[in-house]
């Protein structure tokens, strides 16, 4: 019985997703088809651009890195019944705080110290954002929906204001670059990988979503978090504090987007620019939709926005690159609507198993 | 919407006055042969079979989850079965849906109420079938027609009064009206009784028998059986999705029909019907249950020392002074009620939902805040505890509503096991699962929780198991003070039994307990002494023995009793 009981919880967590890209597959087909492109080529050049070399695979793990901060992110928050909307705005904050950080540090201070430092300016930078929705949810009830998106205009306008008028570096729209903390590349170790921004960071990311899986499923704050997630009034009855609740999980959701930035800024440019955090904050809300809310259906899910995203370059010489936006949305869609059906299909069959 | 003097008259074939049937045939009004009906992977519906005579009042019982709502459902044209026939009058009508099962004449009165709150009775009567003037809603015909139709059948209610304003007895009237009002021949009610005080079932009980004497028929869902033996003329037992057997109410007796629904001997303990086993004297319904007692001395030996603390302890374990709980805006819900309870006894709470209980309950578990008043429990004042304090210093809480308060229904049942005592299976913040899953295999043990597995979510099983659940987790630690609110709601008959025998084994080893129910036979059967909850004040407050249906019943509805 209890392998049954595992194999349905298998099947409502990955067999939605996979039915979700079957029905993308297929739509993207039709789309190809329409560009009077053979589906086969088209998706054979996508996948040489993106796993079929070191460089393009380097690209797929950069921006998978970013994707997965992000959508663990959503994921936390979707985790305690809330939709956190401004990744995007706290990833561009976490990104400055790091590289504010690594402006004041020293030049030539070693990596060993700089680096941790850097990062826990990105978290804590995160965390503030993210505290503020938190706050005004759990002391007024506000909407962090609406919060979190206004709040995204709110700190990226904030931000561009600062670099503009005091970090700014000539005719740039980028502060100046850091004094340390910069972490070291792939294609130090590899050198195929030269020319693309993956960077140590990815190892970040395995470890923090390592970390949330911990927090969330072995410590009694998760147990905590994800019960007022399922059900507040329960939580309540549990002990459980829900407005303390809402203000933990946005202000931690804040602060595992901010530490996304620490990928551009430590990774990649060694400077914090306008515009580097652009798009990824609302990929992050896919990225946990497919990935099941899960630290480890996260990263996969990563990747697979990355690839799409990365492969769109690949293919703009047959069909314009539009259409691998539209192949994400459709993505997002399928999940949206197989989620749903799947698990009350398979929720069945699991209370048949145990009735 | 002025009361316009019946200008407009009553139409003549003001609908559904259930003109009494031309010639009645010998053959059955309603056969459903072989019903088959799954749902995803659950089978619902097996082998259903019900045969309704015209004009009798059917009773279909069965425990929770035996299919006998889905197979009305199927019958009021809401499903399709997978297999088997239904007939009406001798005609196939397999798988209609809603809109030609009104037409024929099949009405179903679901046990959640269907009605829009902000209209006024007439509205929500002629809603989606309103007489016009011009493009505009004809309210004054639409009244007159209620009102003549209420005045055919017994069913009065004021056509023109919110829907929102009306008692939970009068709203369902409306809806048993609504059904009428389509031109209903065969109705079918849906645990009609649940939210009914006991003058309020008599009244139903009327309007039904004056139904059925004027050619309408009735098949009533229900798992009471002192409904069944006073009102129906015939008896259909479902089990499993299947149907058990058909028998004549005056054949059989409460007992055997438990059995039936069970499947083996029930020992009713005055659950279902109290004047059918003489357990009506001032003394508890004595202990020997058949089922569970053993497991429940196991569990309750290691919690406190002895049943004989009466001389040590004279003092109350809860005491509940002046207590005032603010409910919306200005509002109050409960309204100066004080109370002791004593070690080892039962104080039970009776009365209409929605008079203050849920709310009462609800401060003394610190999910409410109180305006003023206090909460003492045992020596300590626990007014301003939250929470977790208060179920450390020894509170137990069983929520009347265990799907939203009770269980969180997507964790395994061992997490839930530890929901509200977090704190005692963590160390540095990390749970301690090792200690989780021994307790969670412990507590599905002695509380014959079914299916025995501790890894299963919460809302996999039946609804018995999941208070089963909820009952191991209070009850399965160290307390002294017990609140059951609603303990045995939508919980099949063997399980009530099973939750019955812990109440008062509880009890019986010195602990106080607070019984919230609206099943007055339940706050009869268990309580040493009963207080009658109305408009958020004890209306009466009387011994068991002074206590009983006909005494309580004027003070549930109001009618009797000034707070004393």
């Amino acid at each position: 019985m209890t392998s049954r009981v595992d194999a349905g919880r298998f099947a409502t967590t990955w067999l939605a997703p996979i039915i979700a890209l079957l029905i993308a597959a297929i739509v993207g087909d039709v789309l190809i088809l329409t560009f009077g492109q053979s589906p086969g080529a088209v998706y054979r050049l996508l996948l040489e651009g993106t796993w079929g070399n070191a460089y393009g695979f380097g690209q797929v793990l950069y921006k998978a890195t970013t994707l997965t901060f992000t959508g663990l992110s959503v994921a936390l928050g979707l985790r305690a019944g809330l939709f956190n909307i401004g990744a995007e705005g706290q990833l561009a904050a976490g990104g400055f705080a790091a590289a504010i950080a690594g402006l004041l540090l020293p030049a030539g201070t070693p990596v060993l110290l700089a680096a941790p430092f850097c990062m826990l300016a990105a978290f804590a930078g995160g965390g503030v954002v993210g505290a503020v929705p938190g706050a005004l949810k759990a002391r007024f009830g506000a909407s962090e929906v609406i919060v979190t998106i206004m709040l995204n205009f709110i700190v990226l306008a904030f931000l561009n204001w600062i670099v503009a008028t005091k970090l700014h570096v000539g005719e740039s729209l980028h502060t100046p670059p850091i004094n340390a903390g910069t972490l070291p590349r792939l294609s130090d170790v590899a050198h195929s990988f030269h020319g693309s921004a993956a960077n140590a960071t990815i190892i970040l990311a395995i470890a923090t979503a390592v970390a949330v899986g911990w927090f969330l499923f072995r410590t009694r704050a998760g147990y905590d978090l994800r019960a007022t997630g399922l059900q507040p009034d329960a939580a309540e009855y549990g002990g459980i504090s829900v407005p303390r609740e809402h203000f933990r999980a946005l202000t931690l959701a804040g602060a595992l987007a901010g530490l996304g930035g620490v990928n551009y800024v430590l990774g990649y440019k060694q400077y914090y620019e306008e515009g580097f955090a652009a798009g990824s904050g609302f990929l992050g809300i896919a990225v946990a939709l497919v990935g099941r809310n899960h630290p480890a259906g996260v990263p996969l899910a990563a990747l697979l926005f990355a690839t799409i995203s990365q492969g769109g370059l690949a293919v703009n010489a047959i069909v314009p690159k539009q259409m691998v936006e539209v192949l994400t949305a459709v993505v997002i869609i399928a999940v949206a609507v197989t989620v749903p059906e799947v698990q009350r299909l398979v929720g069945a069959a699991r209370r048949r198993v145990a009735a | 919407m002025s009361r316009e003097p019946d200008a407009r008259g009553l139409r003549p074939e003001a609908r559904g006055t259930a003109e009494s049937r031309a010639t009645s045939h010998e053959s059955p009004f309603l056969v459903a042969t072989g019903i088959r009906k799954r749902f995803g992977a659950v089978e619902a519906n097996r082998n259903a079979n019900l045969e309704v005579a015209r004009g009798e009042i059917h009773a279909l019982v069965g425990e929770n989850g035996a299919g006998k709502s889905t197979l009305m459902r199927i019958l009021a044209g809401l499903h399709d079965p997978d297999g088997g026939t239904v007939t009406l009058d001798g005609r196939d009508v397999t798988g209609w849906n809603t809109r030609q099962a009104i037409d024929a004449g099949v009405g179903m009165v679901h046990q959640h109420f269907m009605l829009v709150p902000t209209l006024t009775v007439a509205e929500n009567l002629v809603l989606g079938q309103e007489p016009r003037a011009g493009i505009r809603l004809d309210r004054a015909a639409a009244a007159a027609e209620v009102e003549a139709l209420g005045r055919a059948t017994g069913l009065v209610v004021a056509p023109n009064r919110l829907v929102s304003d009306l008692s939970v007895g009068e709203a369902q009237r409306v809806e048993v009206l609504k059904v009428l009002w389509r031109g209903a021949k065969l109705l079918i009610l849906d645990e009609p009784t649940a939210v009914l005080s006991p003058p309020e079932v008599k009244d139903l009980w009327q309007v039904l028998r004056r139904l059925t004497s004027e050619g309408s028929t009735v098949v009533l869902i229900t798992h009471k059986l002192d409904e069944v033996m006073e009102i129906s003329d015939t008896v259909t037992v479902m089990r499993n999705g299947e149907t058990i057997g058909r028998v004549a109410t005056r054949d059989a007796s409460p007992a055997a029909i438990a059995k039936m629904m069970v499947g083996r001997d029930v020992v009713l303990a005055g659950t279902d019907r109290p004047d059918a086993i003489g357990q009506r004297t001032e003394d508890l319904p004595s202990h020997g249950n058949s089922m569970g007692s053993d497991s429940i001395e196991h569990d309750l030996s290691g919690g406190e020392k002895s049943s004989v603390q009466s001389h040590l302890t004279p003092l109350s374990v809860l005491s509940v002074r002046d207590l005032n709980v603010p409910s919306g805006l200005g509002e109050h819900a409960v309204r100066g009620v004080s109370f002791e309870i004593r070690p080892g006894e039962i104080f039970g709470i009776a009365g209409v939902e929605g008079n203050g209980q849920s709310e009462l309950v609800e401060a003394i578990a610190g999910l409410r805040t109180v305006s003023s008043g206090s909460i003492v429990l045992g020596t300590r004042d626990i007014t301003v505890l939250d929470v977790r304090m208060r179920g450390d210093a020894g509170l137990s809480h069983i929520p009347e509503d265990r799907h939203r308060r009770g269980l969180v229904l997507d964790y395994p049942l061992e997490d839930n096991f530890i929901l509200g005592r977090q704190h005692h299976f963590t160390r540095r913040g990390v749970l301690d699962r090792r200690a989780i899953t021994a307790n969670g295999a412990d507590l599905v043990k002695s509380y014959d929780v079914r299916p025995p597995d501790a890894r299963l979510p919460a809302g996999a099983l039946s609804g018995g198991n999941q208070q089963k659940v909820v009952i191991a987790r209070e009850m399965g630690r160290e307390f002294s003070v017990l609140l059951a609110s609603q303990p045995t709601r939508g919980v099949d008959v063997g399980a009530i039994e099973f939750i019955h025998a812990q109440i008062r084994a509880a009890a019986a080893s010195g602990r106080g307990v607070l019984l919230v129910s609206a099943d007055l036979v339940e706050v009869l059967a268990l309580a040493n002494r009963i207080a009658v909850m109305y408009d958020g004040r004890f209306a009466c407050v009387l011994p068991r023995s002074e206590a009983s249906p006909e005494v309580l019943g004027p003070y549930m509805t109001g009618l009797a009793g000034k707070v004393a």
